[in-house]
């Protein structure tokens, strides 16, 4: 039963990871890359390493649930991190993006 | 049923090494880098499965730590600030 549950997981989780991976090919921009590939993958990762937590057990879920929470806590910092960094690099938004609040933000406190 | 799990990973990392190579300017390129981190954590995780060998999971763990210090660096460089501010 829990093979089968495992199992599930695992594909739902390769098939988020597919759906990131194809907007990182396909959106216009960088933030928009950004976003649709940092959340998608990351969902998908932690559901596959939850799905192999499940099939095996014993020490080798502990370690995968480890492993799960690290992604969850240092893929958002590295998002903001690149975001930030593009934004100063000077990386323009796309033309049909119609806000920008860092640009807001920054031009405010000048 | 491991072969699919292996199909769909190569997948992503194929789509992500064509932006690496592709990519218009160097964030995009940061982006995919650190993506193609988090799917190699995957694969490993896979690979685990299939083996049965706990330790791949360990090197799961050191991966995503790599990589993320990597894309923080990568990061930091973009801002074109130093390392220690």
């Amino acid at each position: 039963m829990s093979d089968i549950i495992g199992f599930i997981l695992i594909t739902v989780g390769i098939l988020f990871n597919i759906f990131g991976c194809v907007g990182l090919v396909r959106f216009p921009d960088v933030y928009n890359r950004l976003q649709a590939a940092t959340k998608c993958v990351t969902l998908g990762t932690v559901m596959l390493l939850v799905g192999v937590a499940v099939t095996a057990g014993g020490p080798a879920a502990a370690k995968a649930v480890i492993c799960a929470i690290f992604i969850l806590v240092t893929s958002p910092t590295a998002a903001h991190a690149i975001a930030k960094g593009s934004h100063i690099s000077g990386v323009r938004l796309w033309d049909k993006s119609v806000v920008d609040k860092y640009a807001e933000e920054v031009d405010g406190k000048d | 049923m491991t072969m699919l799990f292996y199909i769909g990973l190569s997948i992503c990392s194929f789509l992500c090494l064509y932006r690496i190579g592709r990519g218009p300017t160097a964030p995009d390129r940061t982006v995919a880098i650190d993506i193609l981190g988090i799917v190699v954590v995957g694969f490993c995780a896979v690979v685990s499965l299939e083996t049965g060998k706990d330790f791949y999971l360990v090197v799961a763990l050191a991966w995503a730590f790599l990589s993320w210090i990597g894309t923080i660096a990568l990061a930091k460089f973009l801002e074109g600030r130093g390392f220690d501010e």
